[in-house]
């Protein structure tokens, strides 16, 4: 910089990377094999490697994000493409094996935390793609912590087990019956989405519940929705386009993409064109309705009472009188299927602990809620629950304060955590 | 010993309004660009949240947001007869800090200049004779710059904050329900005007009763949810009344972070280094070129950054002040009138009148920073000044802010400030009564100017900042005159009685008045009697830009936020249409 | 260098995505308020976010009134004055009622008391009134040498008597003479200059959120209708003139949020 004839032009273009620019950067036409890295960059996008591979405040793809599981924490690898840290040293064979059977390049086993069994589903073309867009992305050395696994867990071995109980799927067959734009949904959804990987409930080894896909699971203390055709709890009420919107700008007429999903939509729904993002929700709205469970009872009048006083004081700046919401803005609460969730983790996070949404180029505001750790107690987060579960339209099961006080130690939140800004305490 | 750094295309001083708006504009014409920030970062869910942002004790009281005068403050004194001594707390302006700075806790008041402000010399001059504007000891200037050719600047703020008005004259033609006297419009304001409450909506009533010409003031609350030309979106105020002085908990007030940075932030070649204070500006030895800035940060490391540019966007104080310390232009000496750095330093006349209702109630909690309804009727040039012994003007703003009680508890004339009539008077008068605001413009002396003080330091053991300021003659007459026609509309509204609070006596740094200080670095068409040209490029340095309303050179009847935008959207546009291509004076002395 | 600061473990600094670094490693971060406040960081690729993080409001714990700044001597000054600054009746509270002292001992405990956001170093001057404060006192440091000032100066005019010992009409003189100025005290203690601040603070402690000790059951805003920390009145812009019915509320909430 600095160095041409006319030194105040701008320099060449930034040598910056952030996540964002390493998913959209345009590839010159110029370079070799441009076809199949922009391929490969479109499907690190549709797989959201980012999400996962990189730290708080770590190089995208250089990995060490820990992934707290029901087992433990397991660090996410480095993929970028330095050779001895990263998977710099590898060959396209070795990362089809990873994705496919999941085996690492020294034979060992990979944990399901790598969403291998999805991953399996991709072609070996696409694959390859992946790979080698992978391998000209910067290299960057970094050596992720060792996992946190209690005995046996620690032994890689033991996901051999796993595998031969739970590994079913294949690469993936187009069903004849149904559109290309289905299949495609299918694909996709199934493959490098990965979306049943939080989606769909786990049992007690973190394999998917048979006979019960996207019905819902969780992760990190939030809840992956419902996203069968159940018009209360999942995506019954919700349009083609909703969805793709949803995916595209983390915000529709419904909802905002918060929690787990603000990464989601940032890192890859945000980067995918809109005939995949369509025929995501296509595959999605084909699911069959998850059965209701008959609803509890009328929740307790005195929880009403006061939930309703709460949310009129402290919810209806943004969510407004009634709940209508500003949509695409701050979402509108009544026949919310975010809040009638059988399990209420994801909704007593979201209060205590606030979320941004994700973000994309077209609607770049990451619109925040509020943590309301320091505002409301445990009962008044229970009690405001309630009443928004049960208003406008909503039904589902009121909430104890015990849930609460459970999960704000859980998210470590029994103590204010300050900002940059809170310099005027004591 | 300063570490040096990889150079920049450009370093940006201070991050408020001016920085995000020229980092903008830089970063999309390709630029590298650095900015640095003494402050914090801020942003609203997680520093100014709708569970905590109404908090009247800590953020009016406390300071909680602004610049904490421990650390830096300035030395202020009313004439070159006196020693200055510190401002020791914050008073008459609460200057900003941190990421957003102002822009996050101003109130959205968005005002253009009339196009007569910027000839204030030759046009007063003209219609008034030559004493009119050399008087009183007035060193008025033209700017150097036309509203016309600002025109396309303001819209460009306009749509970036989605300002909510109705405009009085647009593409030529006169609009019914807004302003007649402004500037010519070349679109409608975004977004519609909000809806008023009952106080402004008596007051617009009572001025067209006595033949004014009320309008809502333009806001950058929003009526609605706006999505500007970013993508940033805002969502629609709630008039919960905790406007000026604090952050916005549910975006719906414009400032950087709602408007700027969620695109800003995401550009691969901008970065924000914060809790770093500039120095000084570092030049080649001649003097002709700045290298780019020293700065230290928090943990005490000093740092070089070379850069191709530097804009200074500090606010003016500490733009003038950089100014001063790294050597740039030549400083100015009240006592021989040479010199330009640091002349011309203005503020802004203000007064008010209270209205006490018995039969209405007029809920002044429903309230939001630029919620008015007003009258232009008196700003400016707009009326006819013969005789009168003053020139310029202000706005008159049946006004509605808020009712947040330690600042906004208004009593009627002769009410003790304490004990039991005190208290009395404060629950019988507090739901029925409201201020009206007369918000007056600041005509520049011989004797107001900037310079650094001899005696006091900071803790860089840099020289603070000395503010020598009073107003003049030409001030009061201007206020007593458009504060008795205030009262007149205030008597209009058949209230039970009227306080007039005039503007009397020296400038005091008590009470709060407004964070409108301006000039000391200021525009011109000639080196020989201004800091910079109409681009806010230095006549000195050419690679050195100061932008803010250190550039005005006396402050007319309007807050200066819409103005200070314009020049630096009107100054980025001049950057990279001519001067990336051409790097020079933009300007030919 | 004025204010002690807080200590925060560094872990709560980190903003979550690739977007910011903390530079200069440090175990631990002290802030204040204000420029130069907090580590430098850097900041690039997206607006960062914490979940959790909130620069929530420093209130006090209300449970344990016992007075931790004023010695009992002062305790009584500040009683009774400020029982004279806004009194008792049934119109509303007094600030005594209100929990004023209470407040004036937390906040003159804390960062506001040790002169945060007041620049105290010299040289000192009197200045003129323009110049508005130019004490080298502390908020904290002014109202003890006041108040000893204010009873040396009683006790040498009345024999031995406090401020807290005088009929309520003395009171009221004396305090007069401070608003004024007319009242010379010595030891660098400028009377008016004490008196603006005690009754700005008593206002402060009068008025503000219950969370900071004072406007107890947030009596005051009930006494003048001030609906308090409420955010939202949309509903309530067009209804010109109409009597605003709901009862006010603090950033803690109001009884209505806790009743069974």
């Amino acid at each position: 910089m600095g160095q041409t004839a006319n030194p105040a032009l701008p320099a060449h273009p930034s040598t910056a990377i952030t996540p964002t620019s390493l998913l959209s950067q345009p590839i010159p036409d110029a370079t070799p094999n441009a076809v199949q890295l922009r391929r490969g960059q479109y499907l690190a996008a549709v797989g959201d490697c980012v999400s996962c591979h990189m730290r708080p405040g770590g190089e995208p793809l250089a990995g060490g994000l820990g992934l707290k599981t029901p087992f433990g924490t397991i660090y996410s690898s480095n993929i970028s493409p330095d050779r001895d840290t990263g998977i710099g040293a590898w060959s396209s064979d070795q990362f089809y094996r990873a994705m496919h059977d999941g085996i690492g390049a020294h034979g060992e086993n990979l944990y399901p935390a790598f969403p291998y069994p999805w991953f399996r589903r991709v072609t070996r073309e696409d694959a390859d793609a992946l790979f080698a867009f992978l391998q000209s992305t910067p290299p960057v050395h970094y050596v992720a912590p060792a996992n946190e696994l209690p005995f046996p867990l620690g032994i890689r071995a033991v996901v051999k087990g796993w595998n031969l109980l739970f590994l079913k799927s294949d690469t993936y067959q187009p069903d004849t019956s149904k559109s290309a734009e289905w299949n495609r949904g299918a694909y996709l959804v199934q493959g490098l989405g990965h979306c049943a990987a939080c989606h769909t409930p786990k049992n007690m080894f973190g394999a998917d519940k048979s006979g019960q896909d996207f019905h819902g699971g969780q992760l990190d203390n939030w809840v992956a929705p419902d996203l069968t055709a159940n018009a209360r709890t999942g995506l019954g009420l919700w349009s083609v386009d909703d969805i793709a919107d949803y995916l595209r700008a983390g915000r529709n007429m419904h909802a905002a993409a918060g929690g787990s999903m603000a990464d989601v939509v940032s890192y890859s729904g945000s980067q995918m064109n809109d005939a995949d993002l369509h025929a995501i929700a296509t595959f999605l709205k084909s699911q069959p309705a998850r059965p209701d469970e008959a609803l509890a009872g009328p929740p307790d009048a005195g929880a009403m009472r006061r939930g309703a006083a709460i949310y009129s004081d402290a919810c209806a700046s943004c969510h407004l009188e009634n709940g209508v919401g500003q949509p695409r803005f701050f979402p509108p609460l009544g026949h919310d299927a975010m809040l009638q969730q059988d399990d209420p983790t994801g909704l007593l996070h979201l209060i205590l602990a606030g979320s941004h949404i994700g973000v994309s180029n077209a609607a770049p505001s990451p619109l925040a809620m509020p943590s309301f750790a320091w505002k409301l107690s445990d009962a008044e987060i229970a009690d405001v629950s309630t009443y928004i579960r049960n208003s406008w339209g909503n039904q589902a099961p009121g909430i104890d304060a015990s849930k609460v006080a459970e999960l704000r130690k859980k998210l470590d939140l029994t103590r204010p955590r300050l900002t940059v800004n809170s310099g005027d305490r004591k | 010993m300063a570490s040096q750094l990889p150079p920049v295309d450009a370093v940006i001083v201070g991050f408020g309004w001016t920085g995000a708006i020229m980092a903008q504009q830089l970063c999309d014409a390709g630029l590298n660009v650095v900015a640095l920030e003494r402050g914090p970062w801020r942003d609203t869910a997680t520093d100014f949240a709708t569970g905590f942002a109404q908090d009247e004790l800590r953020y009016m009281w406390r300071h909680h947001l602004f610049q904490n005068v421990s650390y830096d403050t300035l030395t202020v004194r009313n004439n070159t007869s006196q020693d200055a001594l510190p401002m020791r707390h914050l008073g008459s302006f609460l200057l900003g800090t941190g990421v957003g700075s102002g822009g996050v806790h101003w109130n959205g008041q968005i005002w253009r200049f009339l196009p007569s402000d910027f000839n204030a010399r030759s046009h007063n001059a003209q219609r008034y004779g030559e004493d009119a504007v050399s008087g009183d000891d007035l060193t008025v200037q033209d700017w150097g710059v036309s509203y016309d050719e600002l025109e396309s600047s303001y819209d460009a703020f306009d749509k970036l904050c989605g300002t909510c008005g109705k405009a009085g004259k647009l593409n030529g033609k006169p609009q019914p329900g807004g302003n007649p006297f402004e500037g010519n419009r070349s679109s409608e304001y975004p977004n519609p005007p909000m809806a008023q409450t009952l106080a402004p909506t008596l007051f617009g009533e009572a001025a067209t009763r006595l033949g004014y010409h009320p309008f809502p003031h333009p806001t950058g609350n929003m009526s609605q949810p706006y999505t500007n030309p970013l993508g940033a979106q805002m969502g629609a105020c709630t008039y919960c009344g905790f406007c000026e002085k604090f952050g916005c908990g549910n975006y719906s007030k414009a400032s950087p972070q709602t408007t700027v940075l969620p695109y800003l932030m995401r550009k691969p070649n901008f970065v924000l280094k914060t809790e770093c204070e500039v120095l000084r500006v570092e030049l080649t030895p001649d003097r002709k070129r700045a290298t780019g800035i020293t700065y230290v940060n928090s943990a005490g490391e000093e740092f070089f950054q070379p850069a191709e540019m530097v804009v200074l966007s500090a606010y003016v104080l500490q733009n003038v002040r950089l100014l001063l310390l790294s050597g740039i232009g030549k400083p100015y000496d009240p006592k021989t009138g040479e010199g330009v750095v640091g002349k011309n330093y203005a503020y802004q006349t203000m007064s008010s009148v209270n209205a006490f209702f018995d039969d209405k109630i007029l809920n002044p909690f429903i309230g939001a920073g630029a919620l008015a309804t007003v009258i232009d009727d008196f700003n400016g040039d707009n009326f006819d000044h013969s005789g009168l012994g003053f020139i310029g003007g202000a706005y008159i703003a049946g006004m509605v802010t808020g009712g947040r009680p330690i600042e906004m508890i208004y009593t009627p004339q002769g009410t003790p400030d304490w004990g039991l009539q005190w208290k009395h008077a404060a629950a019988k008068n507090y739901l029925r009564s409201f201020a009206i605001s007369v918000h007056g413009s600041c005509m520049s002396h011989r004797g107001n100017y900037l310079d650094l003080d001899p005696t006091y330091r900071d803790i860089h053991g840099r020289p603070m900042l000395r503010m020598t300021f009073d107003f003049g003659a030409n001030e009061h007459r201007m206020s007593d005159y458009v504060t008795d026609r205030a009262a007149e509309v205030a008597r209009a509204m058949n209230p039970r009685e009227i306080k007039i609070n005039r503007r009397t006596g020296s400038w005091s740094v008590t009470p709060y008045q407004t964070t409108h200080n301006t000039g000391g670095a200021i525009m011109g068409e000639s080196p020989s009697n201004s800091v910079v040209n109409k681009y806010l490029q230095s006549w000195d340095v050419p690679n050195v830009f100061s932008l803010g309303a250190g550039a005005f050179p006396q402050n007319a009847g309007y807050n200066p936020t819409g103005t200070v935008a314009a020049l630096t959207y009107f100054s980025a546009r001049e950057i990279i249409a001519r001067y990336l291509k051409s790097p020079g004076p933009l300007v030919q002395a | 260098m004025p204010t002690s600061k807080v200590t925060v473990d560094r872990r709560r600094f980190l903003i979550g995505g690739a977007v910011a670094s903390v530079v200069g490693a440090r175990a631990s971060a002290e802030l204040h308020d204000g420029e130069l406040g907090a580590p430098p960081a850097t900041y690039r690729g997206a607006v960062p976010w914490q979940e959790g993080a909130a620069d929530s409001p420093p209130g006090v714990d209300g449970a344990d009134r016992s007075l931790v700044f004023f010695t009992p001597l002062e305790a009584a000054f500040i009683n009774a004055a400020v029982a004279r600054l806004i009194p008792n009746d049934e119109v509303g509270p007094g600030a005594v009622e209100a929990g004023v002292p209470f407040f004036l001992d937390r906040q003159l405990a804390g960062p506001f008391g040790r002169g945060d956001h007041y620049f105290l170093g010299g040289p000192w001057a009197k200045g003129t009134p323009q110049q508005g404060y130019q004490s080298r006192f502390s908020p904290a440091q002014f109202y003890r040498a006041a108040i000893a000032a204010i009873d040396r100066h009683v006790g040498e005019q009345s024999a031995g008597a406090v401020f807290a010992a005088l009929g309520p009409d003395d009171q009221d003189k004396l305090l007069k003479r401070m608003e004024s100025g007319e009242l010379q005290l010595g030891d660098g203690v400028d009377s008016k200059s004490f008196f603006t601040m005690l009754l700005q603070n008593t206002k402060e402690g009068y008025f503000s959120d219950p969370i900071y000790g004072g406007n107890k059951d947030m009596g005051a805003w009930k006494m003048i209708g001030f609906p308090g920390a409420r955010y939202d009145y949309k509903e309530w812009v067009a209804r010109h003139g109409e009597a605003f019915p709901n009862p006010p509320v603090g950033l803690k909430g109001r009884p209505a949020w806790r009743q069974s």
